[in-house]
Formats: C-alpha cells, sequence, structure tokens
C-alpha cells in the first residue's frame, strides 16, 4: 500500500503522540491544544488515519511474554523441504511467528507456552517430527526501549 | 506484580484501542463499571509496572512506507553486551534488541536486533549508522533479511476468557 502524503498536522499526530499519551478526561483536548486544532479535529483525523490503515490504534503496547515462557527457534533446512518442513513448525499452536530467512539457519519461529517444560516439549517434538535439530535461542535480557517509531517525511 | 481480574478485563477492554469519543476513559470505564478516575489510575499502574511498555498512537511502520527489515544479529564480548543493548535498543528503527545465548560452534551471535528501513538498502544503511553510532563497527555481525513469512500472529495478552490457547491458562487463577 503506498500512503498518500499527509500534511503537517497528520505528521505531527503520527510522530509526536506515540508515547506518554495523556491519562486525563479530555486527551483529545490537549492533543488538539498542541497541534493547534480542535478536539474535534483530532479524533476526526485519528478515525480517518485509522481507517485507511495508518495507524493501528490509539492505545496500549503489552510488554510481551509477562505471563508465560517463550523462546527462538532456528532451523537449518535444505532448500527442497523448507516449505514442508514450515508447515510442520505452523501446525504448532505455540508458534506465534514463522519466518524463512537469508541464512544457513533459514527458518525462524518463536515458541510461546505456559511453563518451560512444555516449551522444551514442543522443540522436541518439533525436532522429532522433521528430523532437524532445532536451536533454541531464549531471551536472557531484554534491552528495548519502545519509545515508537519516528517516521521520516521525505 | 499484581494483576487482579479487573486489570484484565480492562487490558481486553483497550487492547484495540481506546474509543475515539472525548470522554475514552469514562467510556472504557462505563463498559467495565469502574468510574473514569479509576480506568485512569489502572493504566497508569500498569505502566508504571511495565505490563503497559507504552501507550499512545500505534502506527503501522509497514503501512507506511517501512516494508524492508532484517534481524542483525552481533557477536560482542560478554561483558559489553549490556552496554552495547542499551545503545542499539533505544534507536526508532529498532524494534526489537534482546541477549540470547551464543550456541558453539555454529551459532557466535548473542545479541538480536529487528531494525527496519523503507527497502533493503535503507535497513543496510540504518544497520551501518546505526554500529557506528554505538561503536560497534569492527564487532563480527550477519544481517538476515526475511524471506517467507510463513506464519504471523501477534502475542496477544488479553486472551478471551473461553480460549483454548494454551497461553490463556495463567489467567485463571488471576
Amino acid at each position: 500500500m503506498d500512503m498518500r502524503k499527509f500534511n503537517t498536522t497528520e505528521q505531527h499526530l503520527l510522530n509526536d503522540f506515540q508515547h506518554s499519551f495523556p491519562l486525563t478526561t479530555r486527551p483529545f483536548a490537549l492533543l488538539g491544544k498542541k497541534l493547534g486544532i480542535s478536539e474535534d479535529e483530532v479524533i476526526q483525523l485519528l478515525a480517518d488515519l485509522k481507517e485507511e490503515g495508518a495507524i493501528s490504534r490509539v492505545g496500549p503496547v503489552f510488554k510481551p511474554n509477562r505471563v508465560g515462557v517463550s523462546t527462538l527457534a532456528a532451523m537449518a533446512i535444505p532448500e527442497s523441504e523448507l516449505d514442508e518442513v514450515a508447515q510442520i513448525v505452523n501446525e504448532y499452536p505455540e508458534v506465534n511467528h514463522n519466518y524463512e530467512r537469508e541464512h544457513h539457519y533459514n527458518l525462524w519461529f518463536v515458541l510461546t507456552a505456559p511453563e518451560q517444560q512444555h516449551l522444551q516439549n514442543v522443540i522436541r517434538s518439533i525436532a522429532h517430527e522433521t528430523g532437524y535439530e532445532v536451536m533454541d535461542l531464549p531471551m536472557i535480557e531484554d534491552y528495548f526501549i519502545d519509545l515508537g517509531f519516528n517516521i521520516q517525511w521525505t | 506484580m499484581d494483576i487482579n481480574s479487573k486489570d484484565l478485563a480492562l487490558m481486553r477492554c483497550i487492547e484495540n484501542g481506546l474509543p475515539l469519543v472525548k470522554r475514552p476513559y469514562a467510556e472504557v470505564g462505563t463498559k467495565l463499571g469502574m468510574t473514569e478516575s479509576e480506568v485512569i489510575q489502572r493504566i497508569e499502574r500498569l505502566q508504571q509496572e511495565q505490563l503497559i511498555k507504552r501507550f499512545g498512537v500505534i502506527v503501522r511502520h509497514r503501512e507506511l512506507g517501512y516494508k524492508a527489515n532484517a534481524m542483525v544479529v552481533w557477536d560482542i564480548p560478554d561483558d559489553k553486551v549490556s552496554e552495547y543493548g542499551r545503545c542499539l535498543g533505544k534507536f526508532t528503527h529498532v524494534t526489537l534488541c534482546y541477549q540470547r545465548p551464543r550456541r558453539l560452534p555454529q551459532w557466535p551471535y548473542n545479541l538480536f536486533t529487528m531494525i527496519h528501513g523503507r527497502d533493503k538498502e535503507e535497513v543496510l544503511a540504518n544497520v551501518e549508522s546505526i554500529a557506528n553510532e554505538c561503536g560497534l563497527a569492527e564487532v563480527p555481525r550477519k544481517v538476515l533479511f526475511s524471506g517467507k513469512r510463513f506464519k504471523q500472529r501477534g502475542a496477544r495478552y488479553a486472551l478471551q476468557p473461553d480460549s483454548t490457547n494454551v497461553r490463556n491458562a495463567h489467567w485463571k487463577t488471576a
């Protein structure tokens, strides 16, 4: 999808309130004050931006995997078998994301489960079912500070 | 961390966004049988406790032209990984930054980032400039562009109570 050009007000609306959104009775009035437009205009603009797919919502990003356990898994699969193995992996409800990547390790997926034993069982089961090793790369530390995504208007 | 069923109900109610009305927190409260100020205080607390990592306008950067991404992995000395991780994790075009274990000898990389751009060239330029800014130009790295997407499902937090998804099990005690 190629997006239309956004005017300056829209650009600010998209970039300036990605975090620290006002938790006050009339938050959109506050945004309007900063943008120099009315509360109603802010609400209408946000509705339009949502409608056309530029924003997904005004709301929360939850920290992933605060409940349960997860890991990133990688497999090295011969090209000719990749689709087939990927389908087997997809069958597991514990798999959230499953991507081909350009590397010797060419199949990468995220696994989530209520507890560690469950996760390890799934890893063993995938290895057993496909006949290929699964490299288990659990997160040790998260360094990502989510301040939003600054769109550059070139 | 203390999450109760009211927090869960609130998270479910706002996970797809606030209603776009003049008093969104009041409207959420009406649905949940809470006052406006209770809704606001609970969101504040969920943010403080980092269960809500960010609250605001969530843009769809893919739809806004940032179509390319790569998983960029780095082989960083273990005693430096948190210093460099914190540096990489604050750039706007980085959307994930995790330390993960090496699996020697086949996998020497211990820091994983997701780096975005409008196209592959821009991703590579972003990788280059971020590496320079953090002093990581000489550190071994690999850029793994994505190929086929076999599955992508959002990591949903507030699942429906009747969901059969295994991740739901933990919520039942709340």
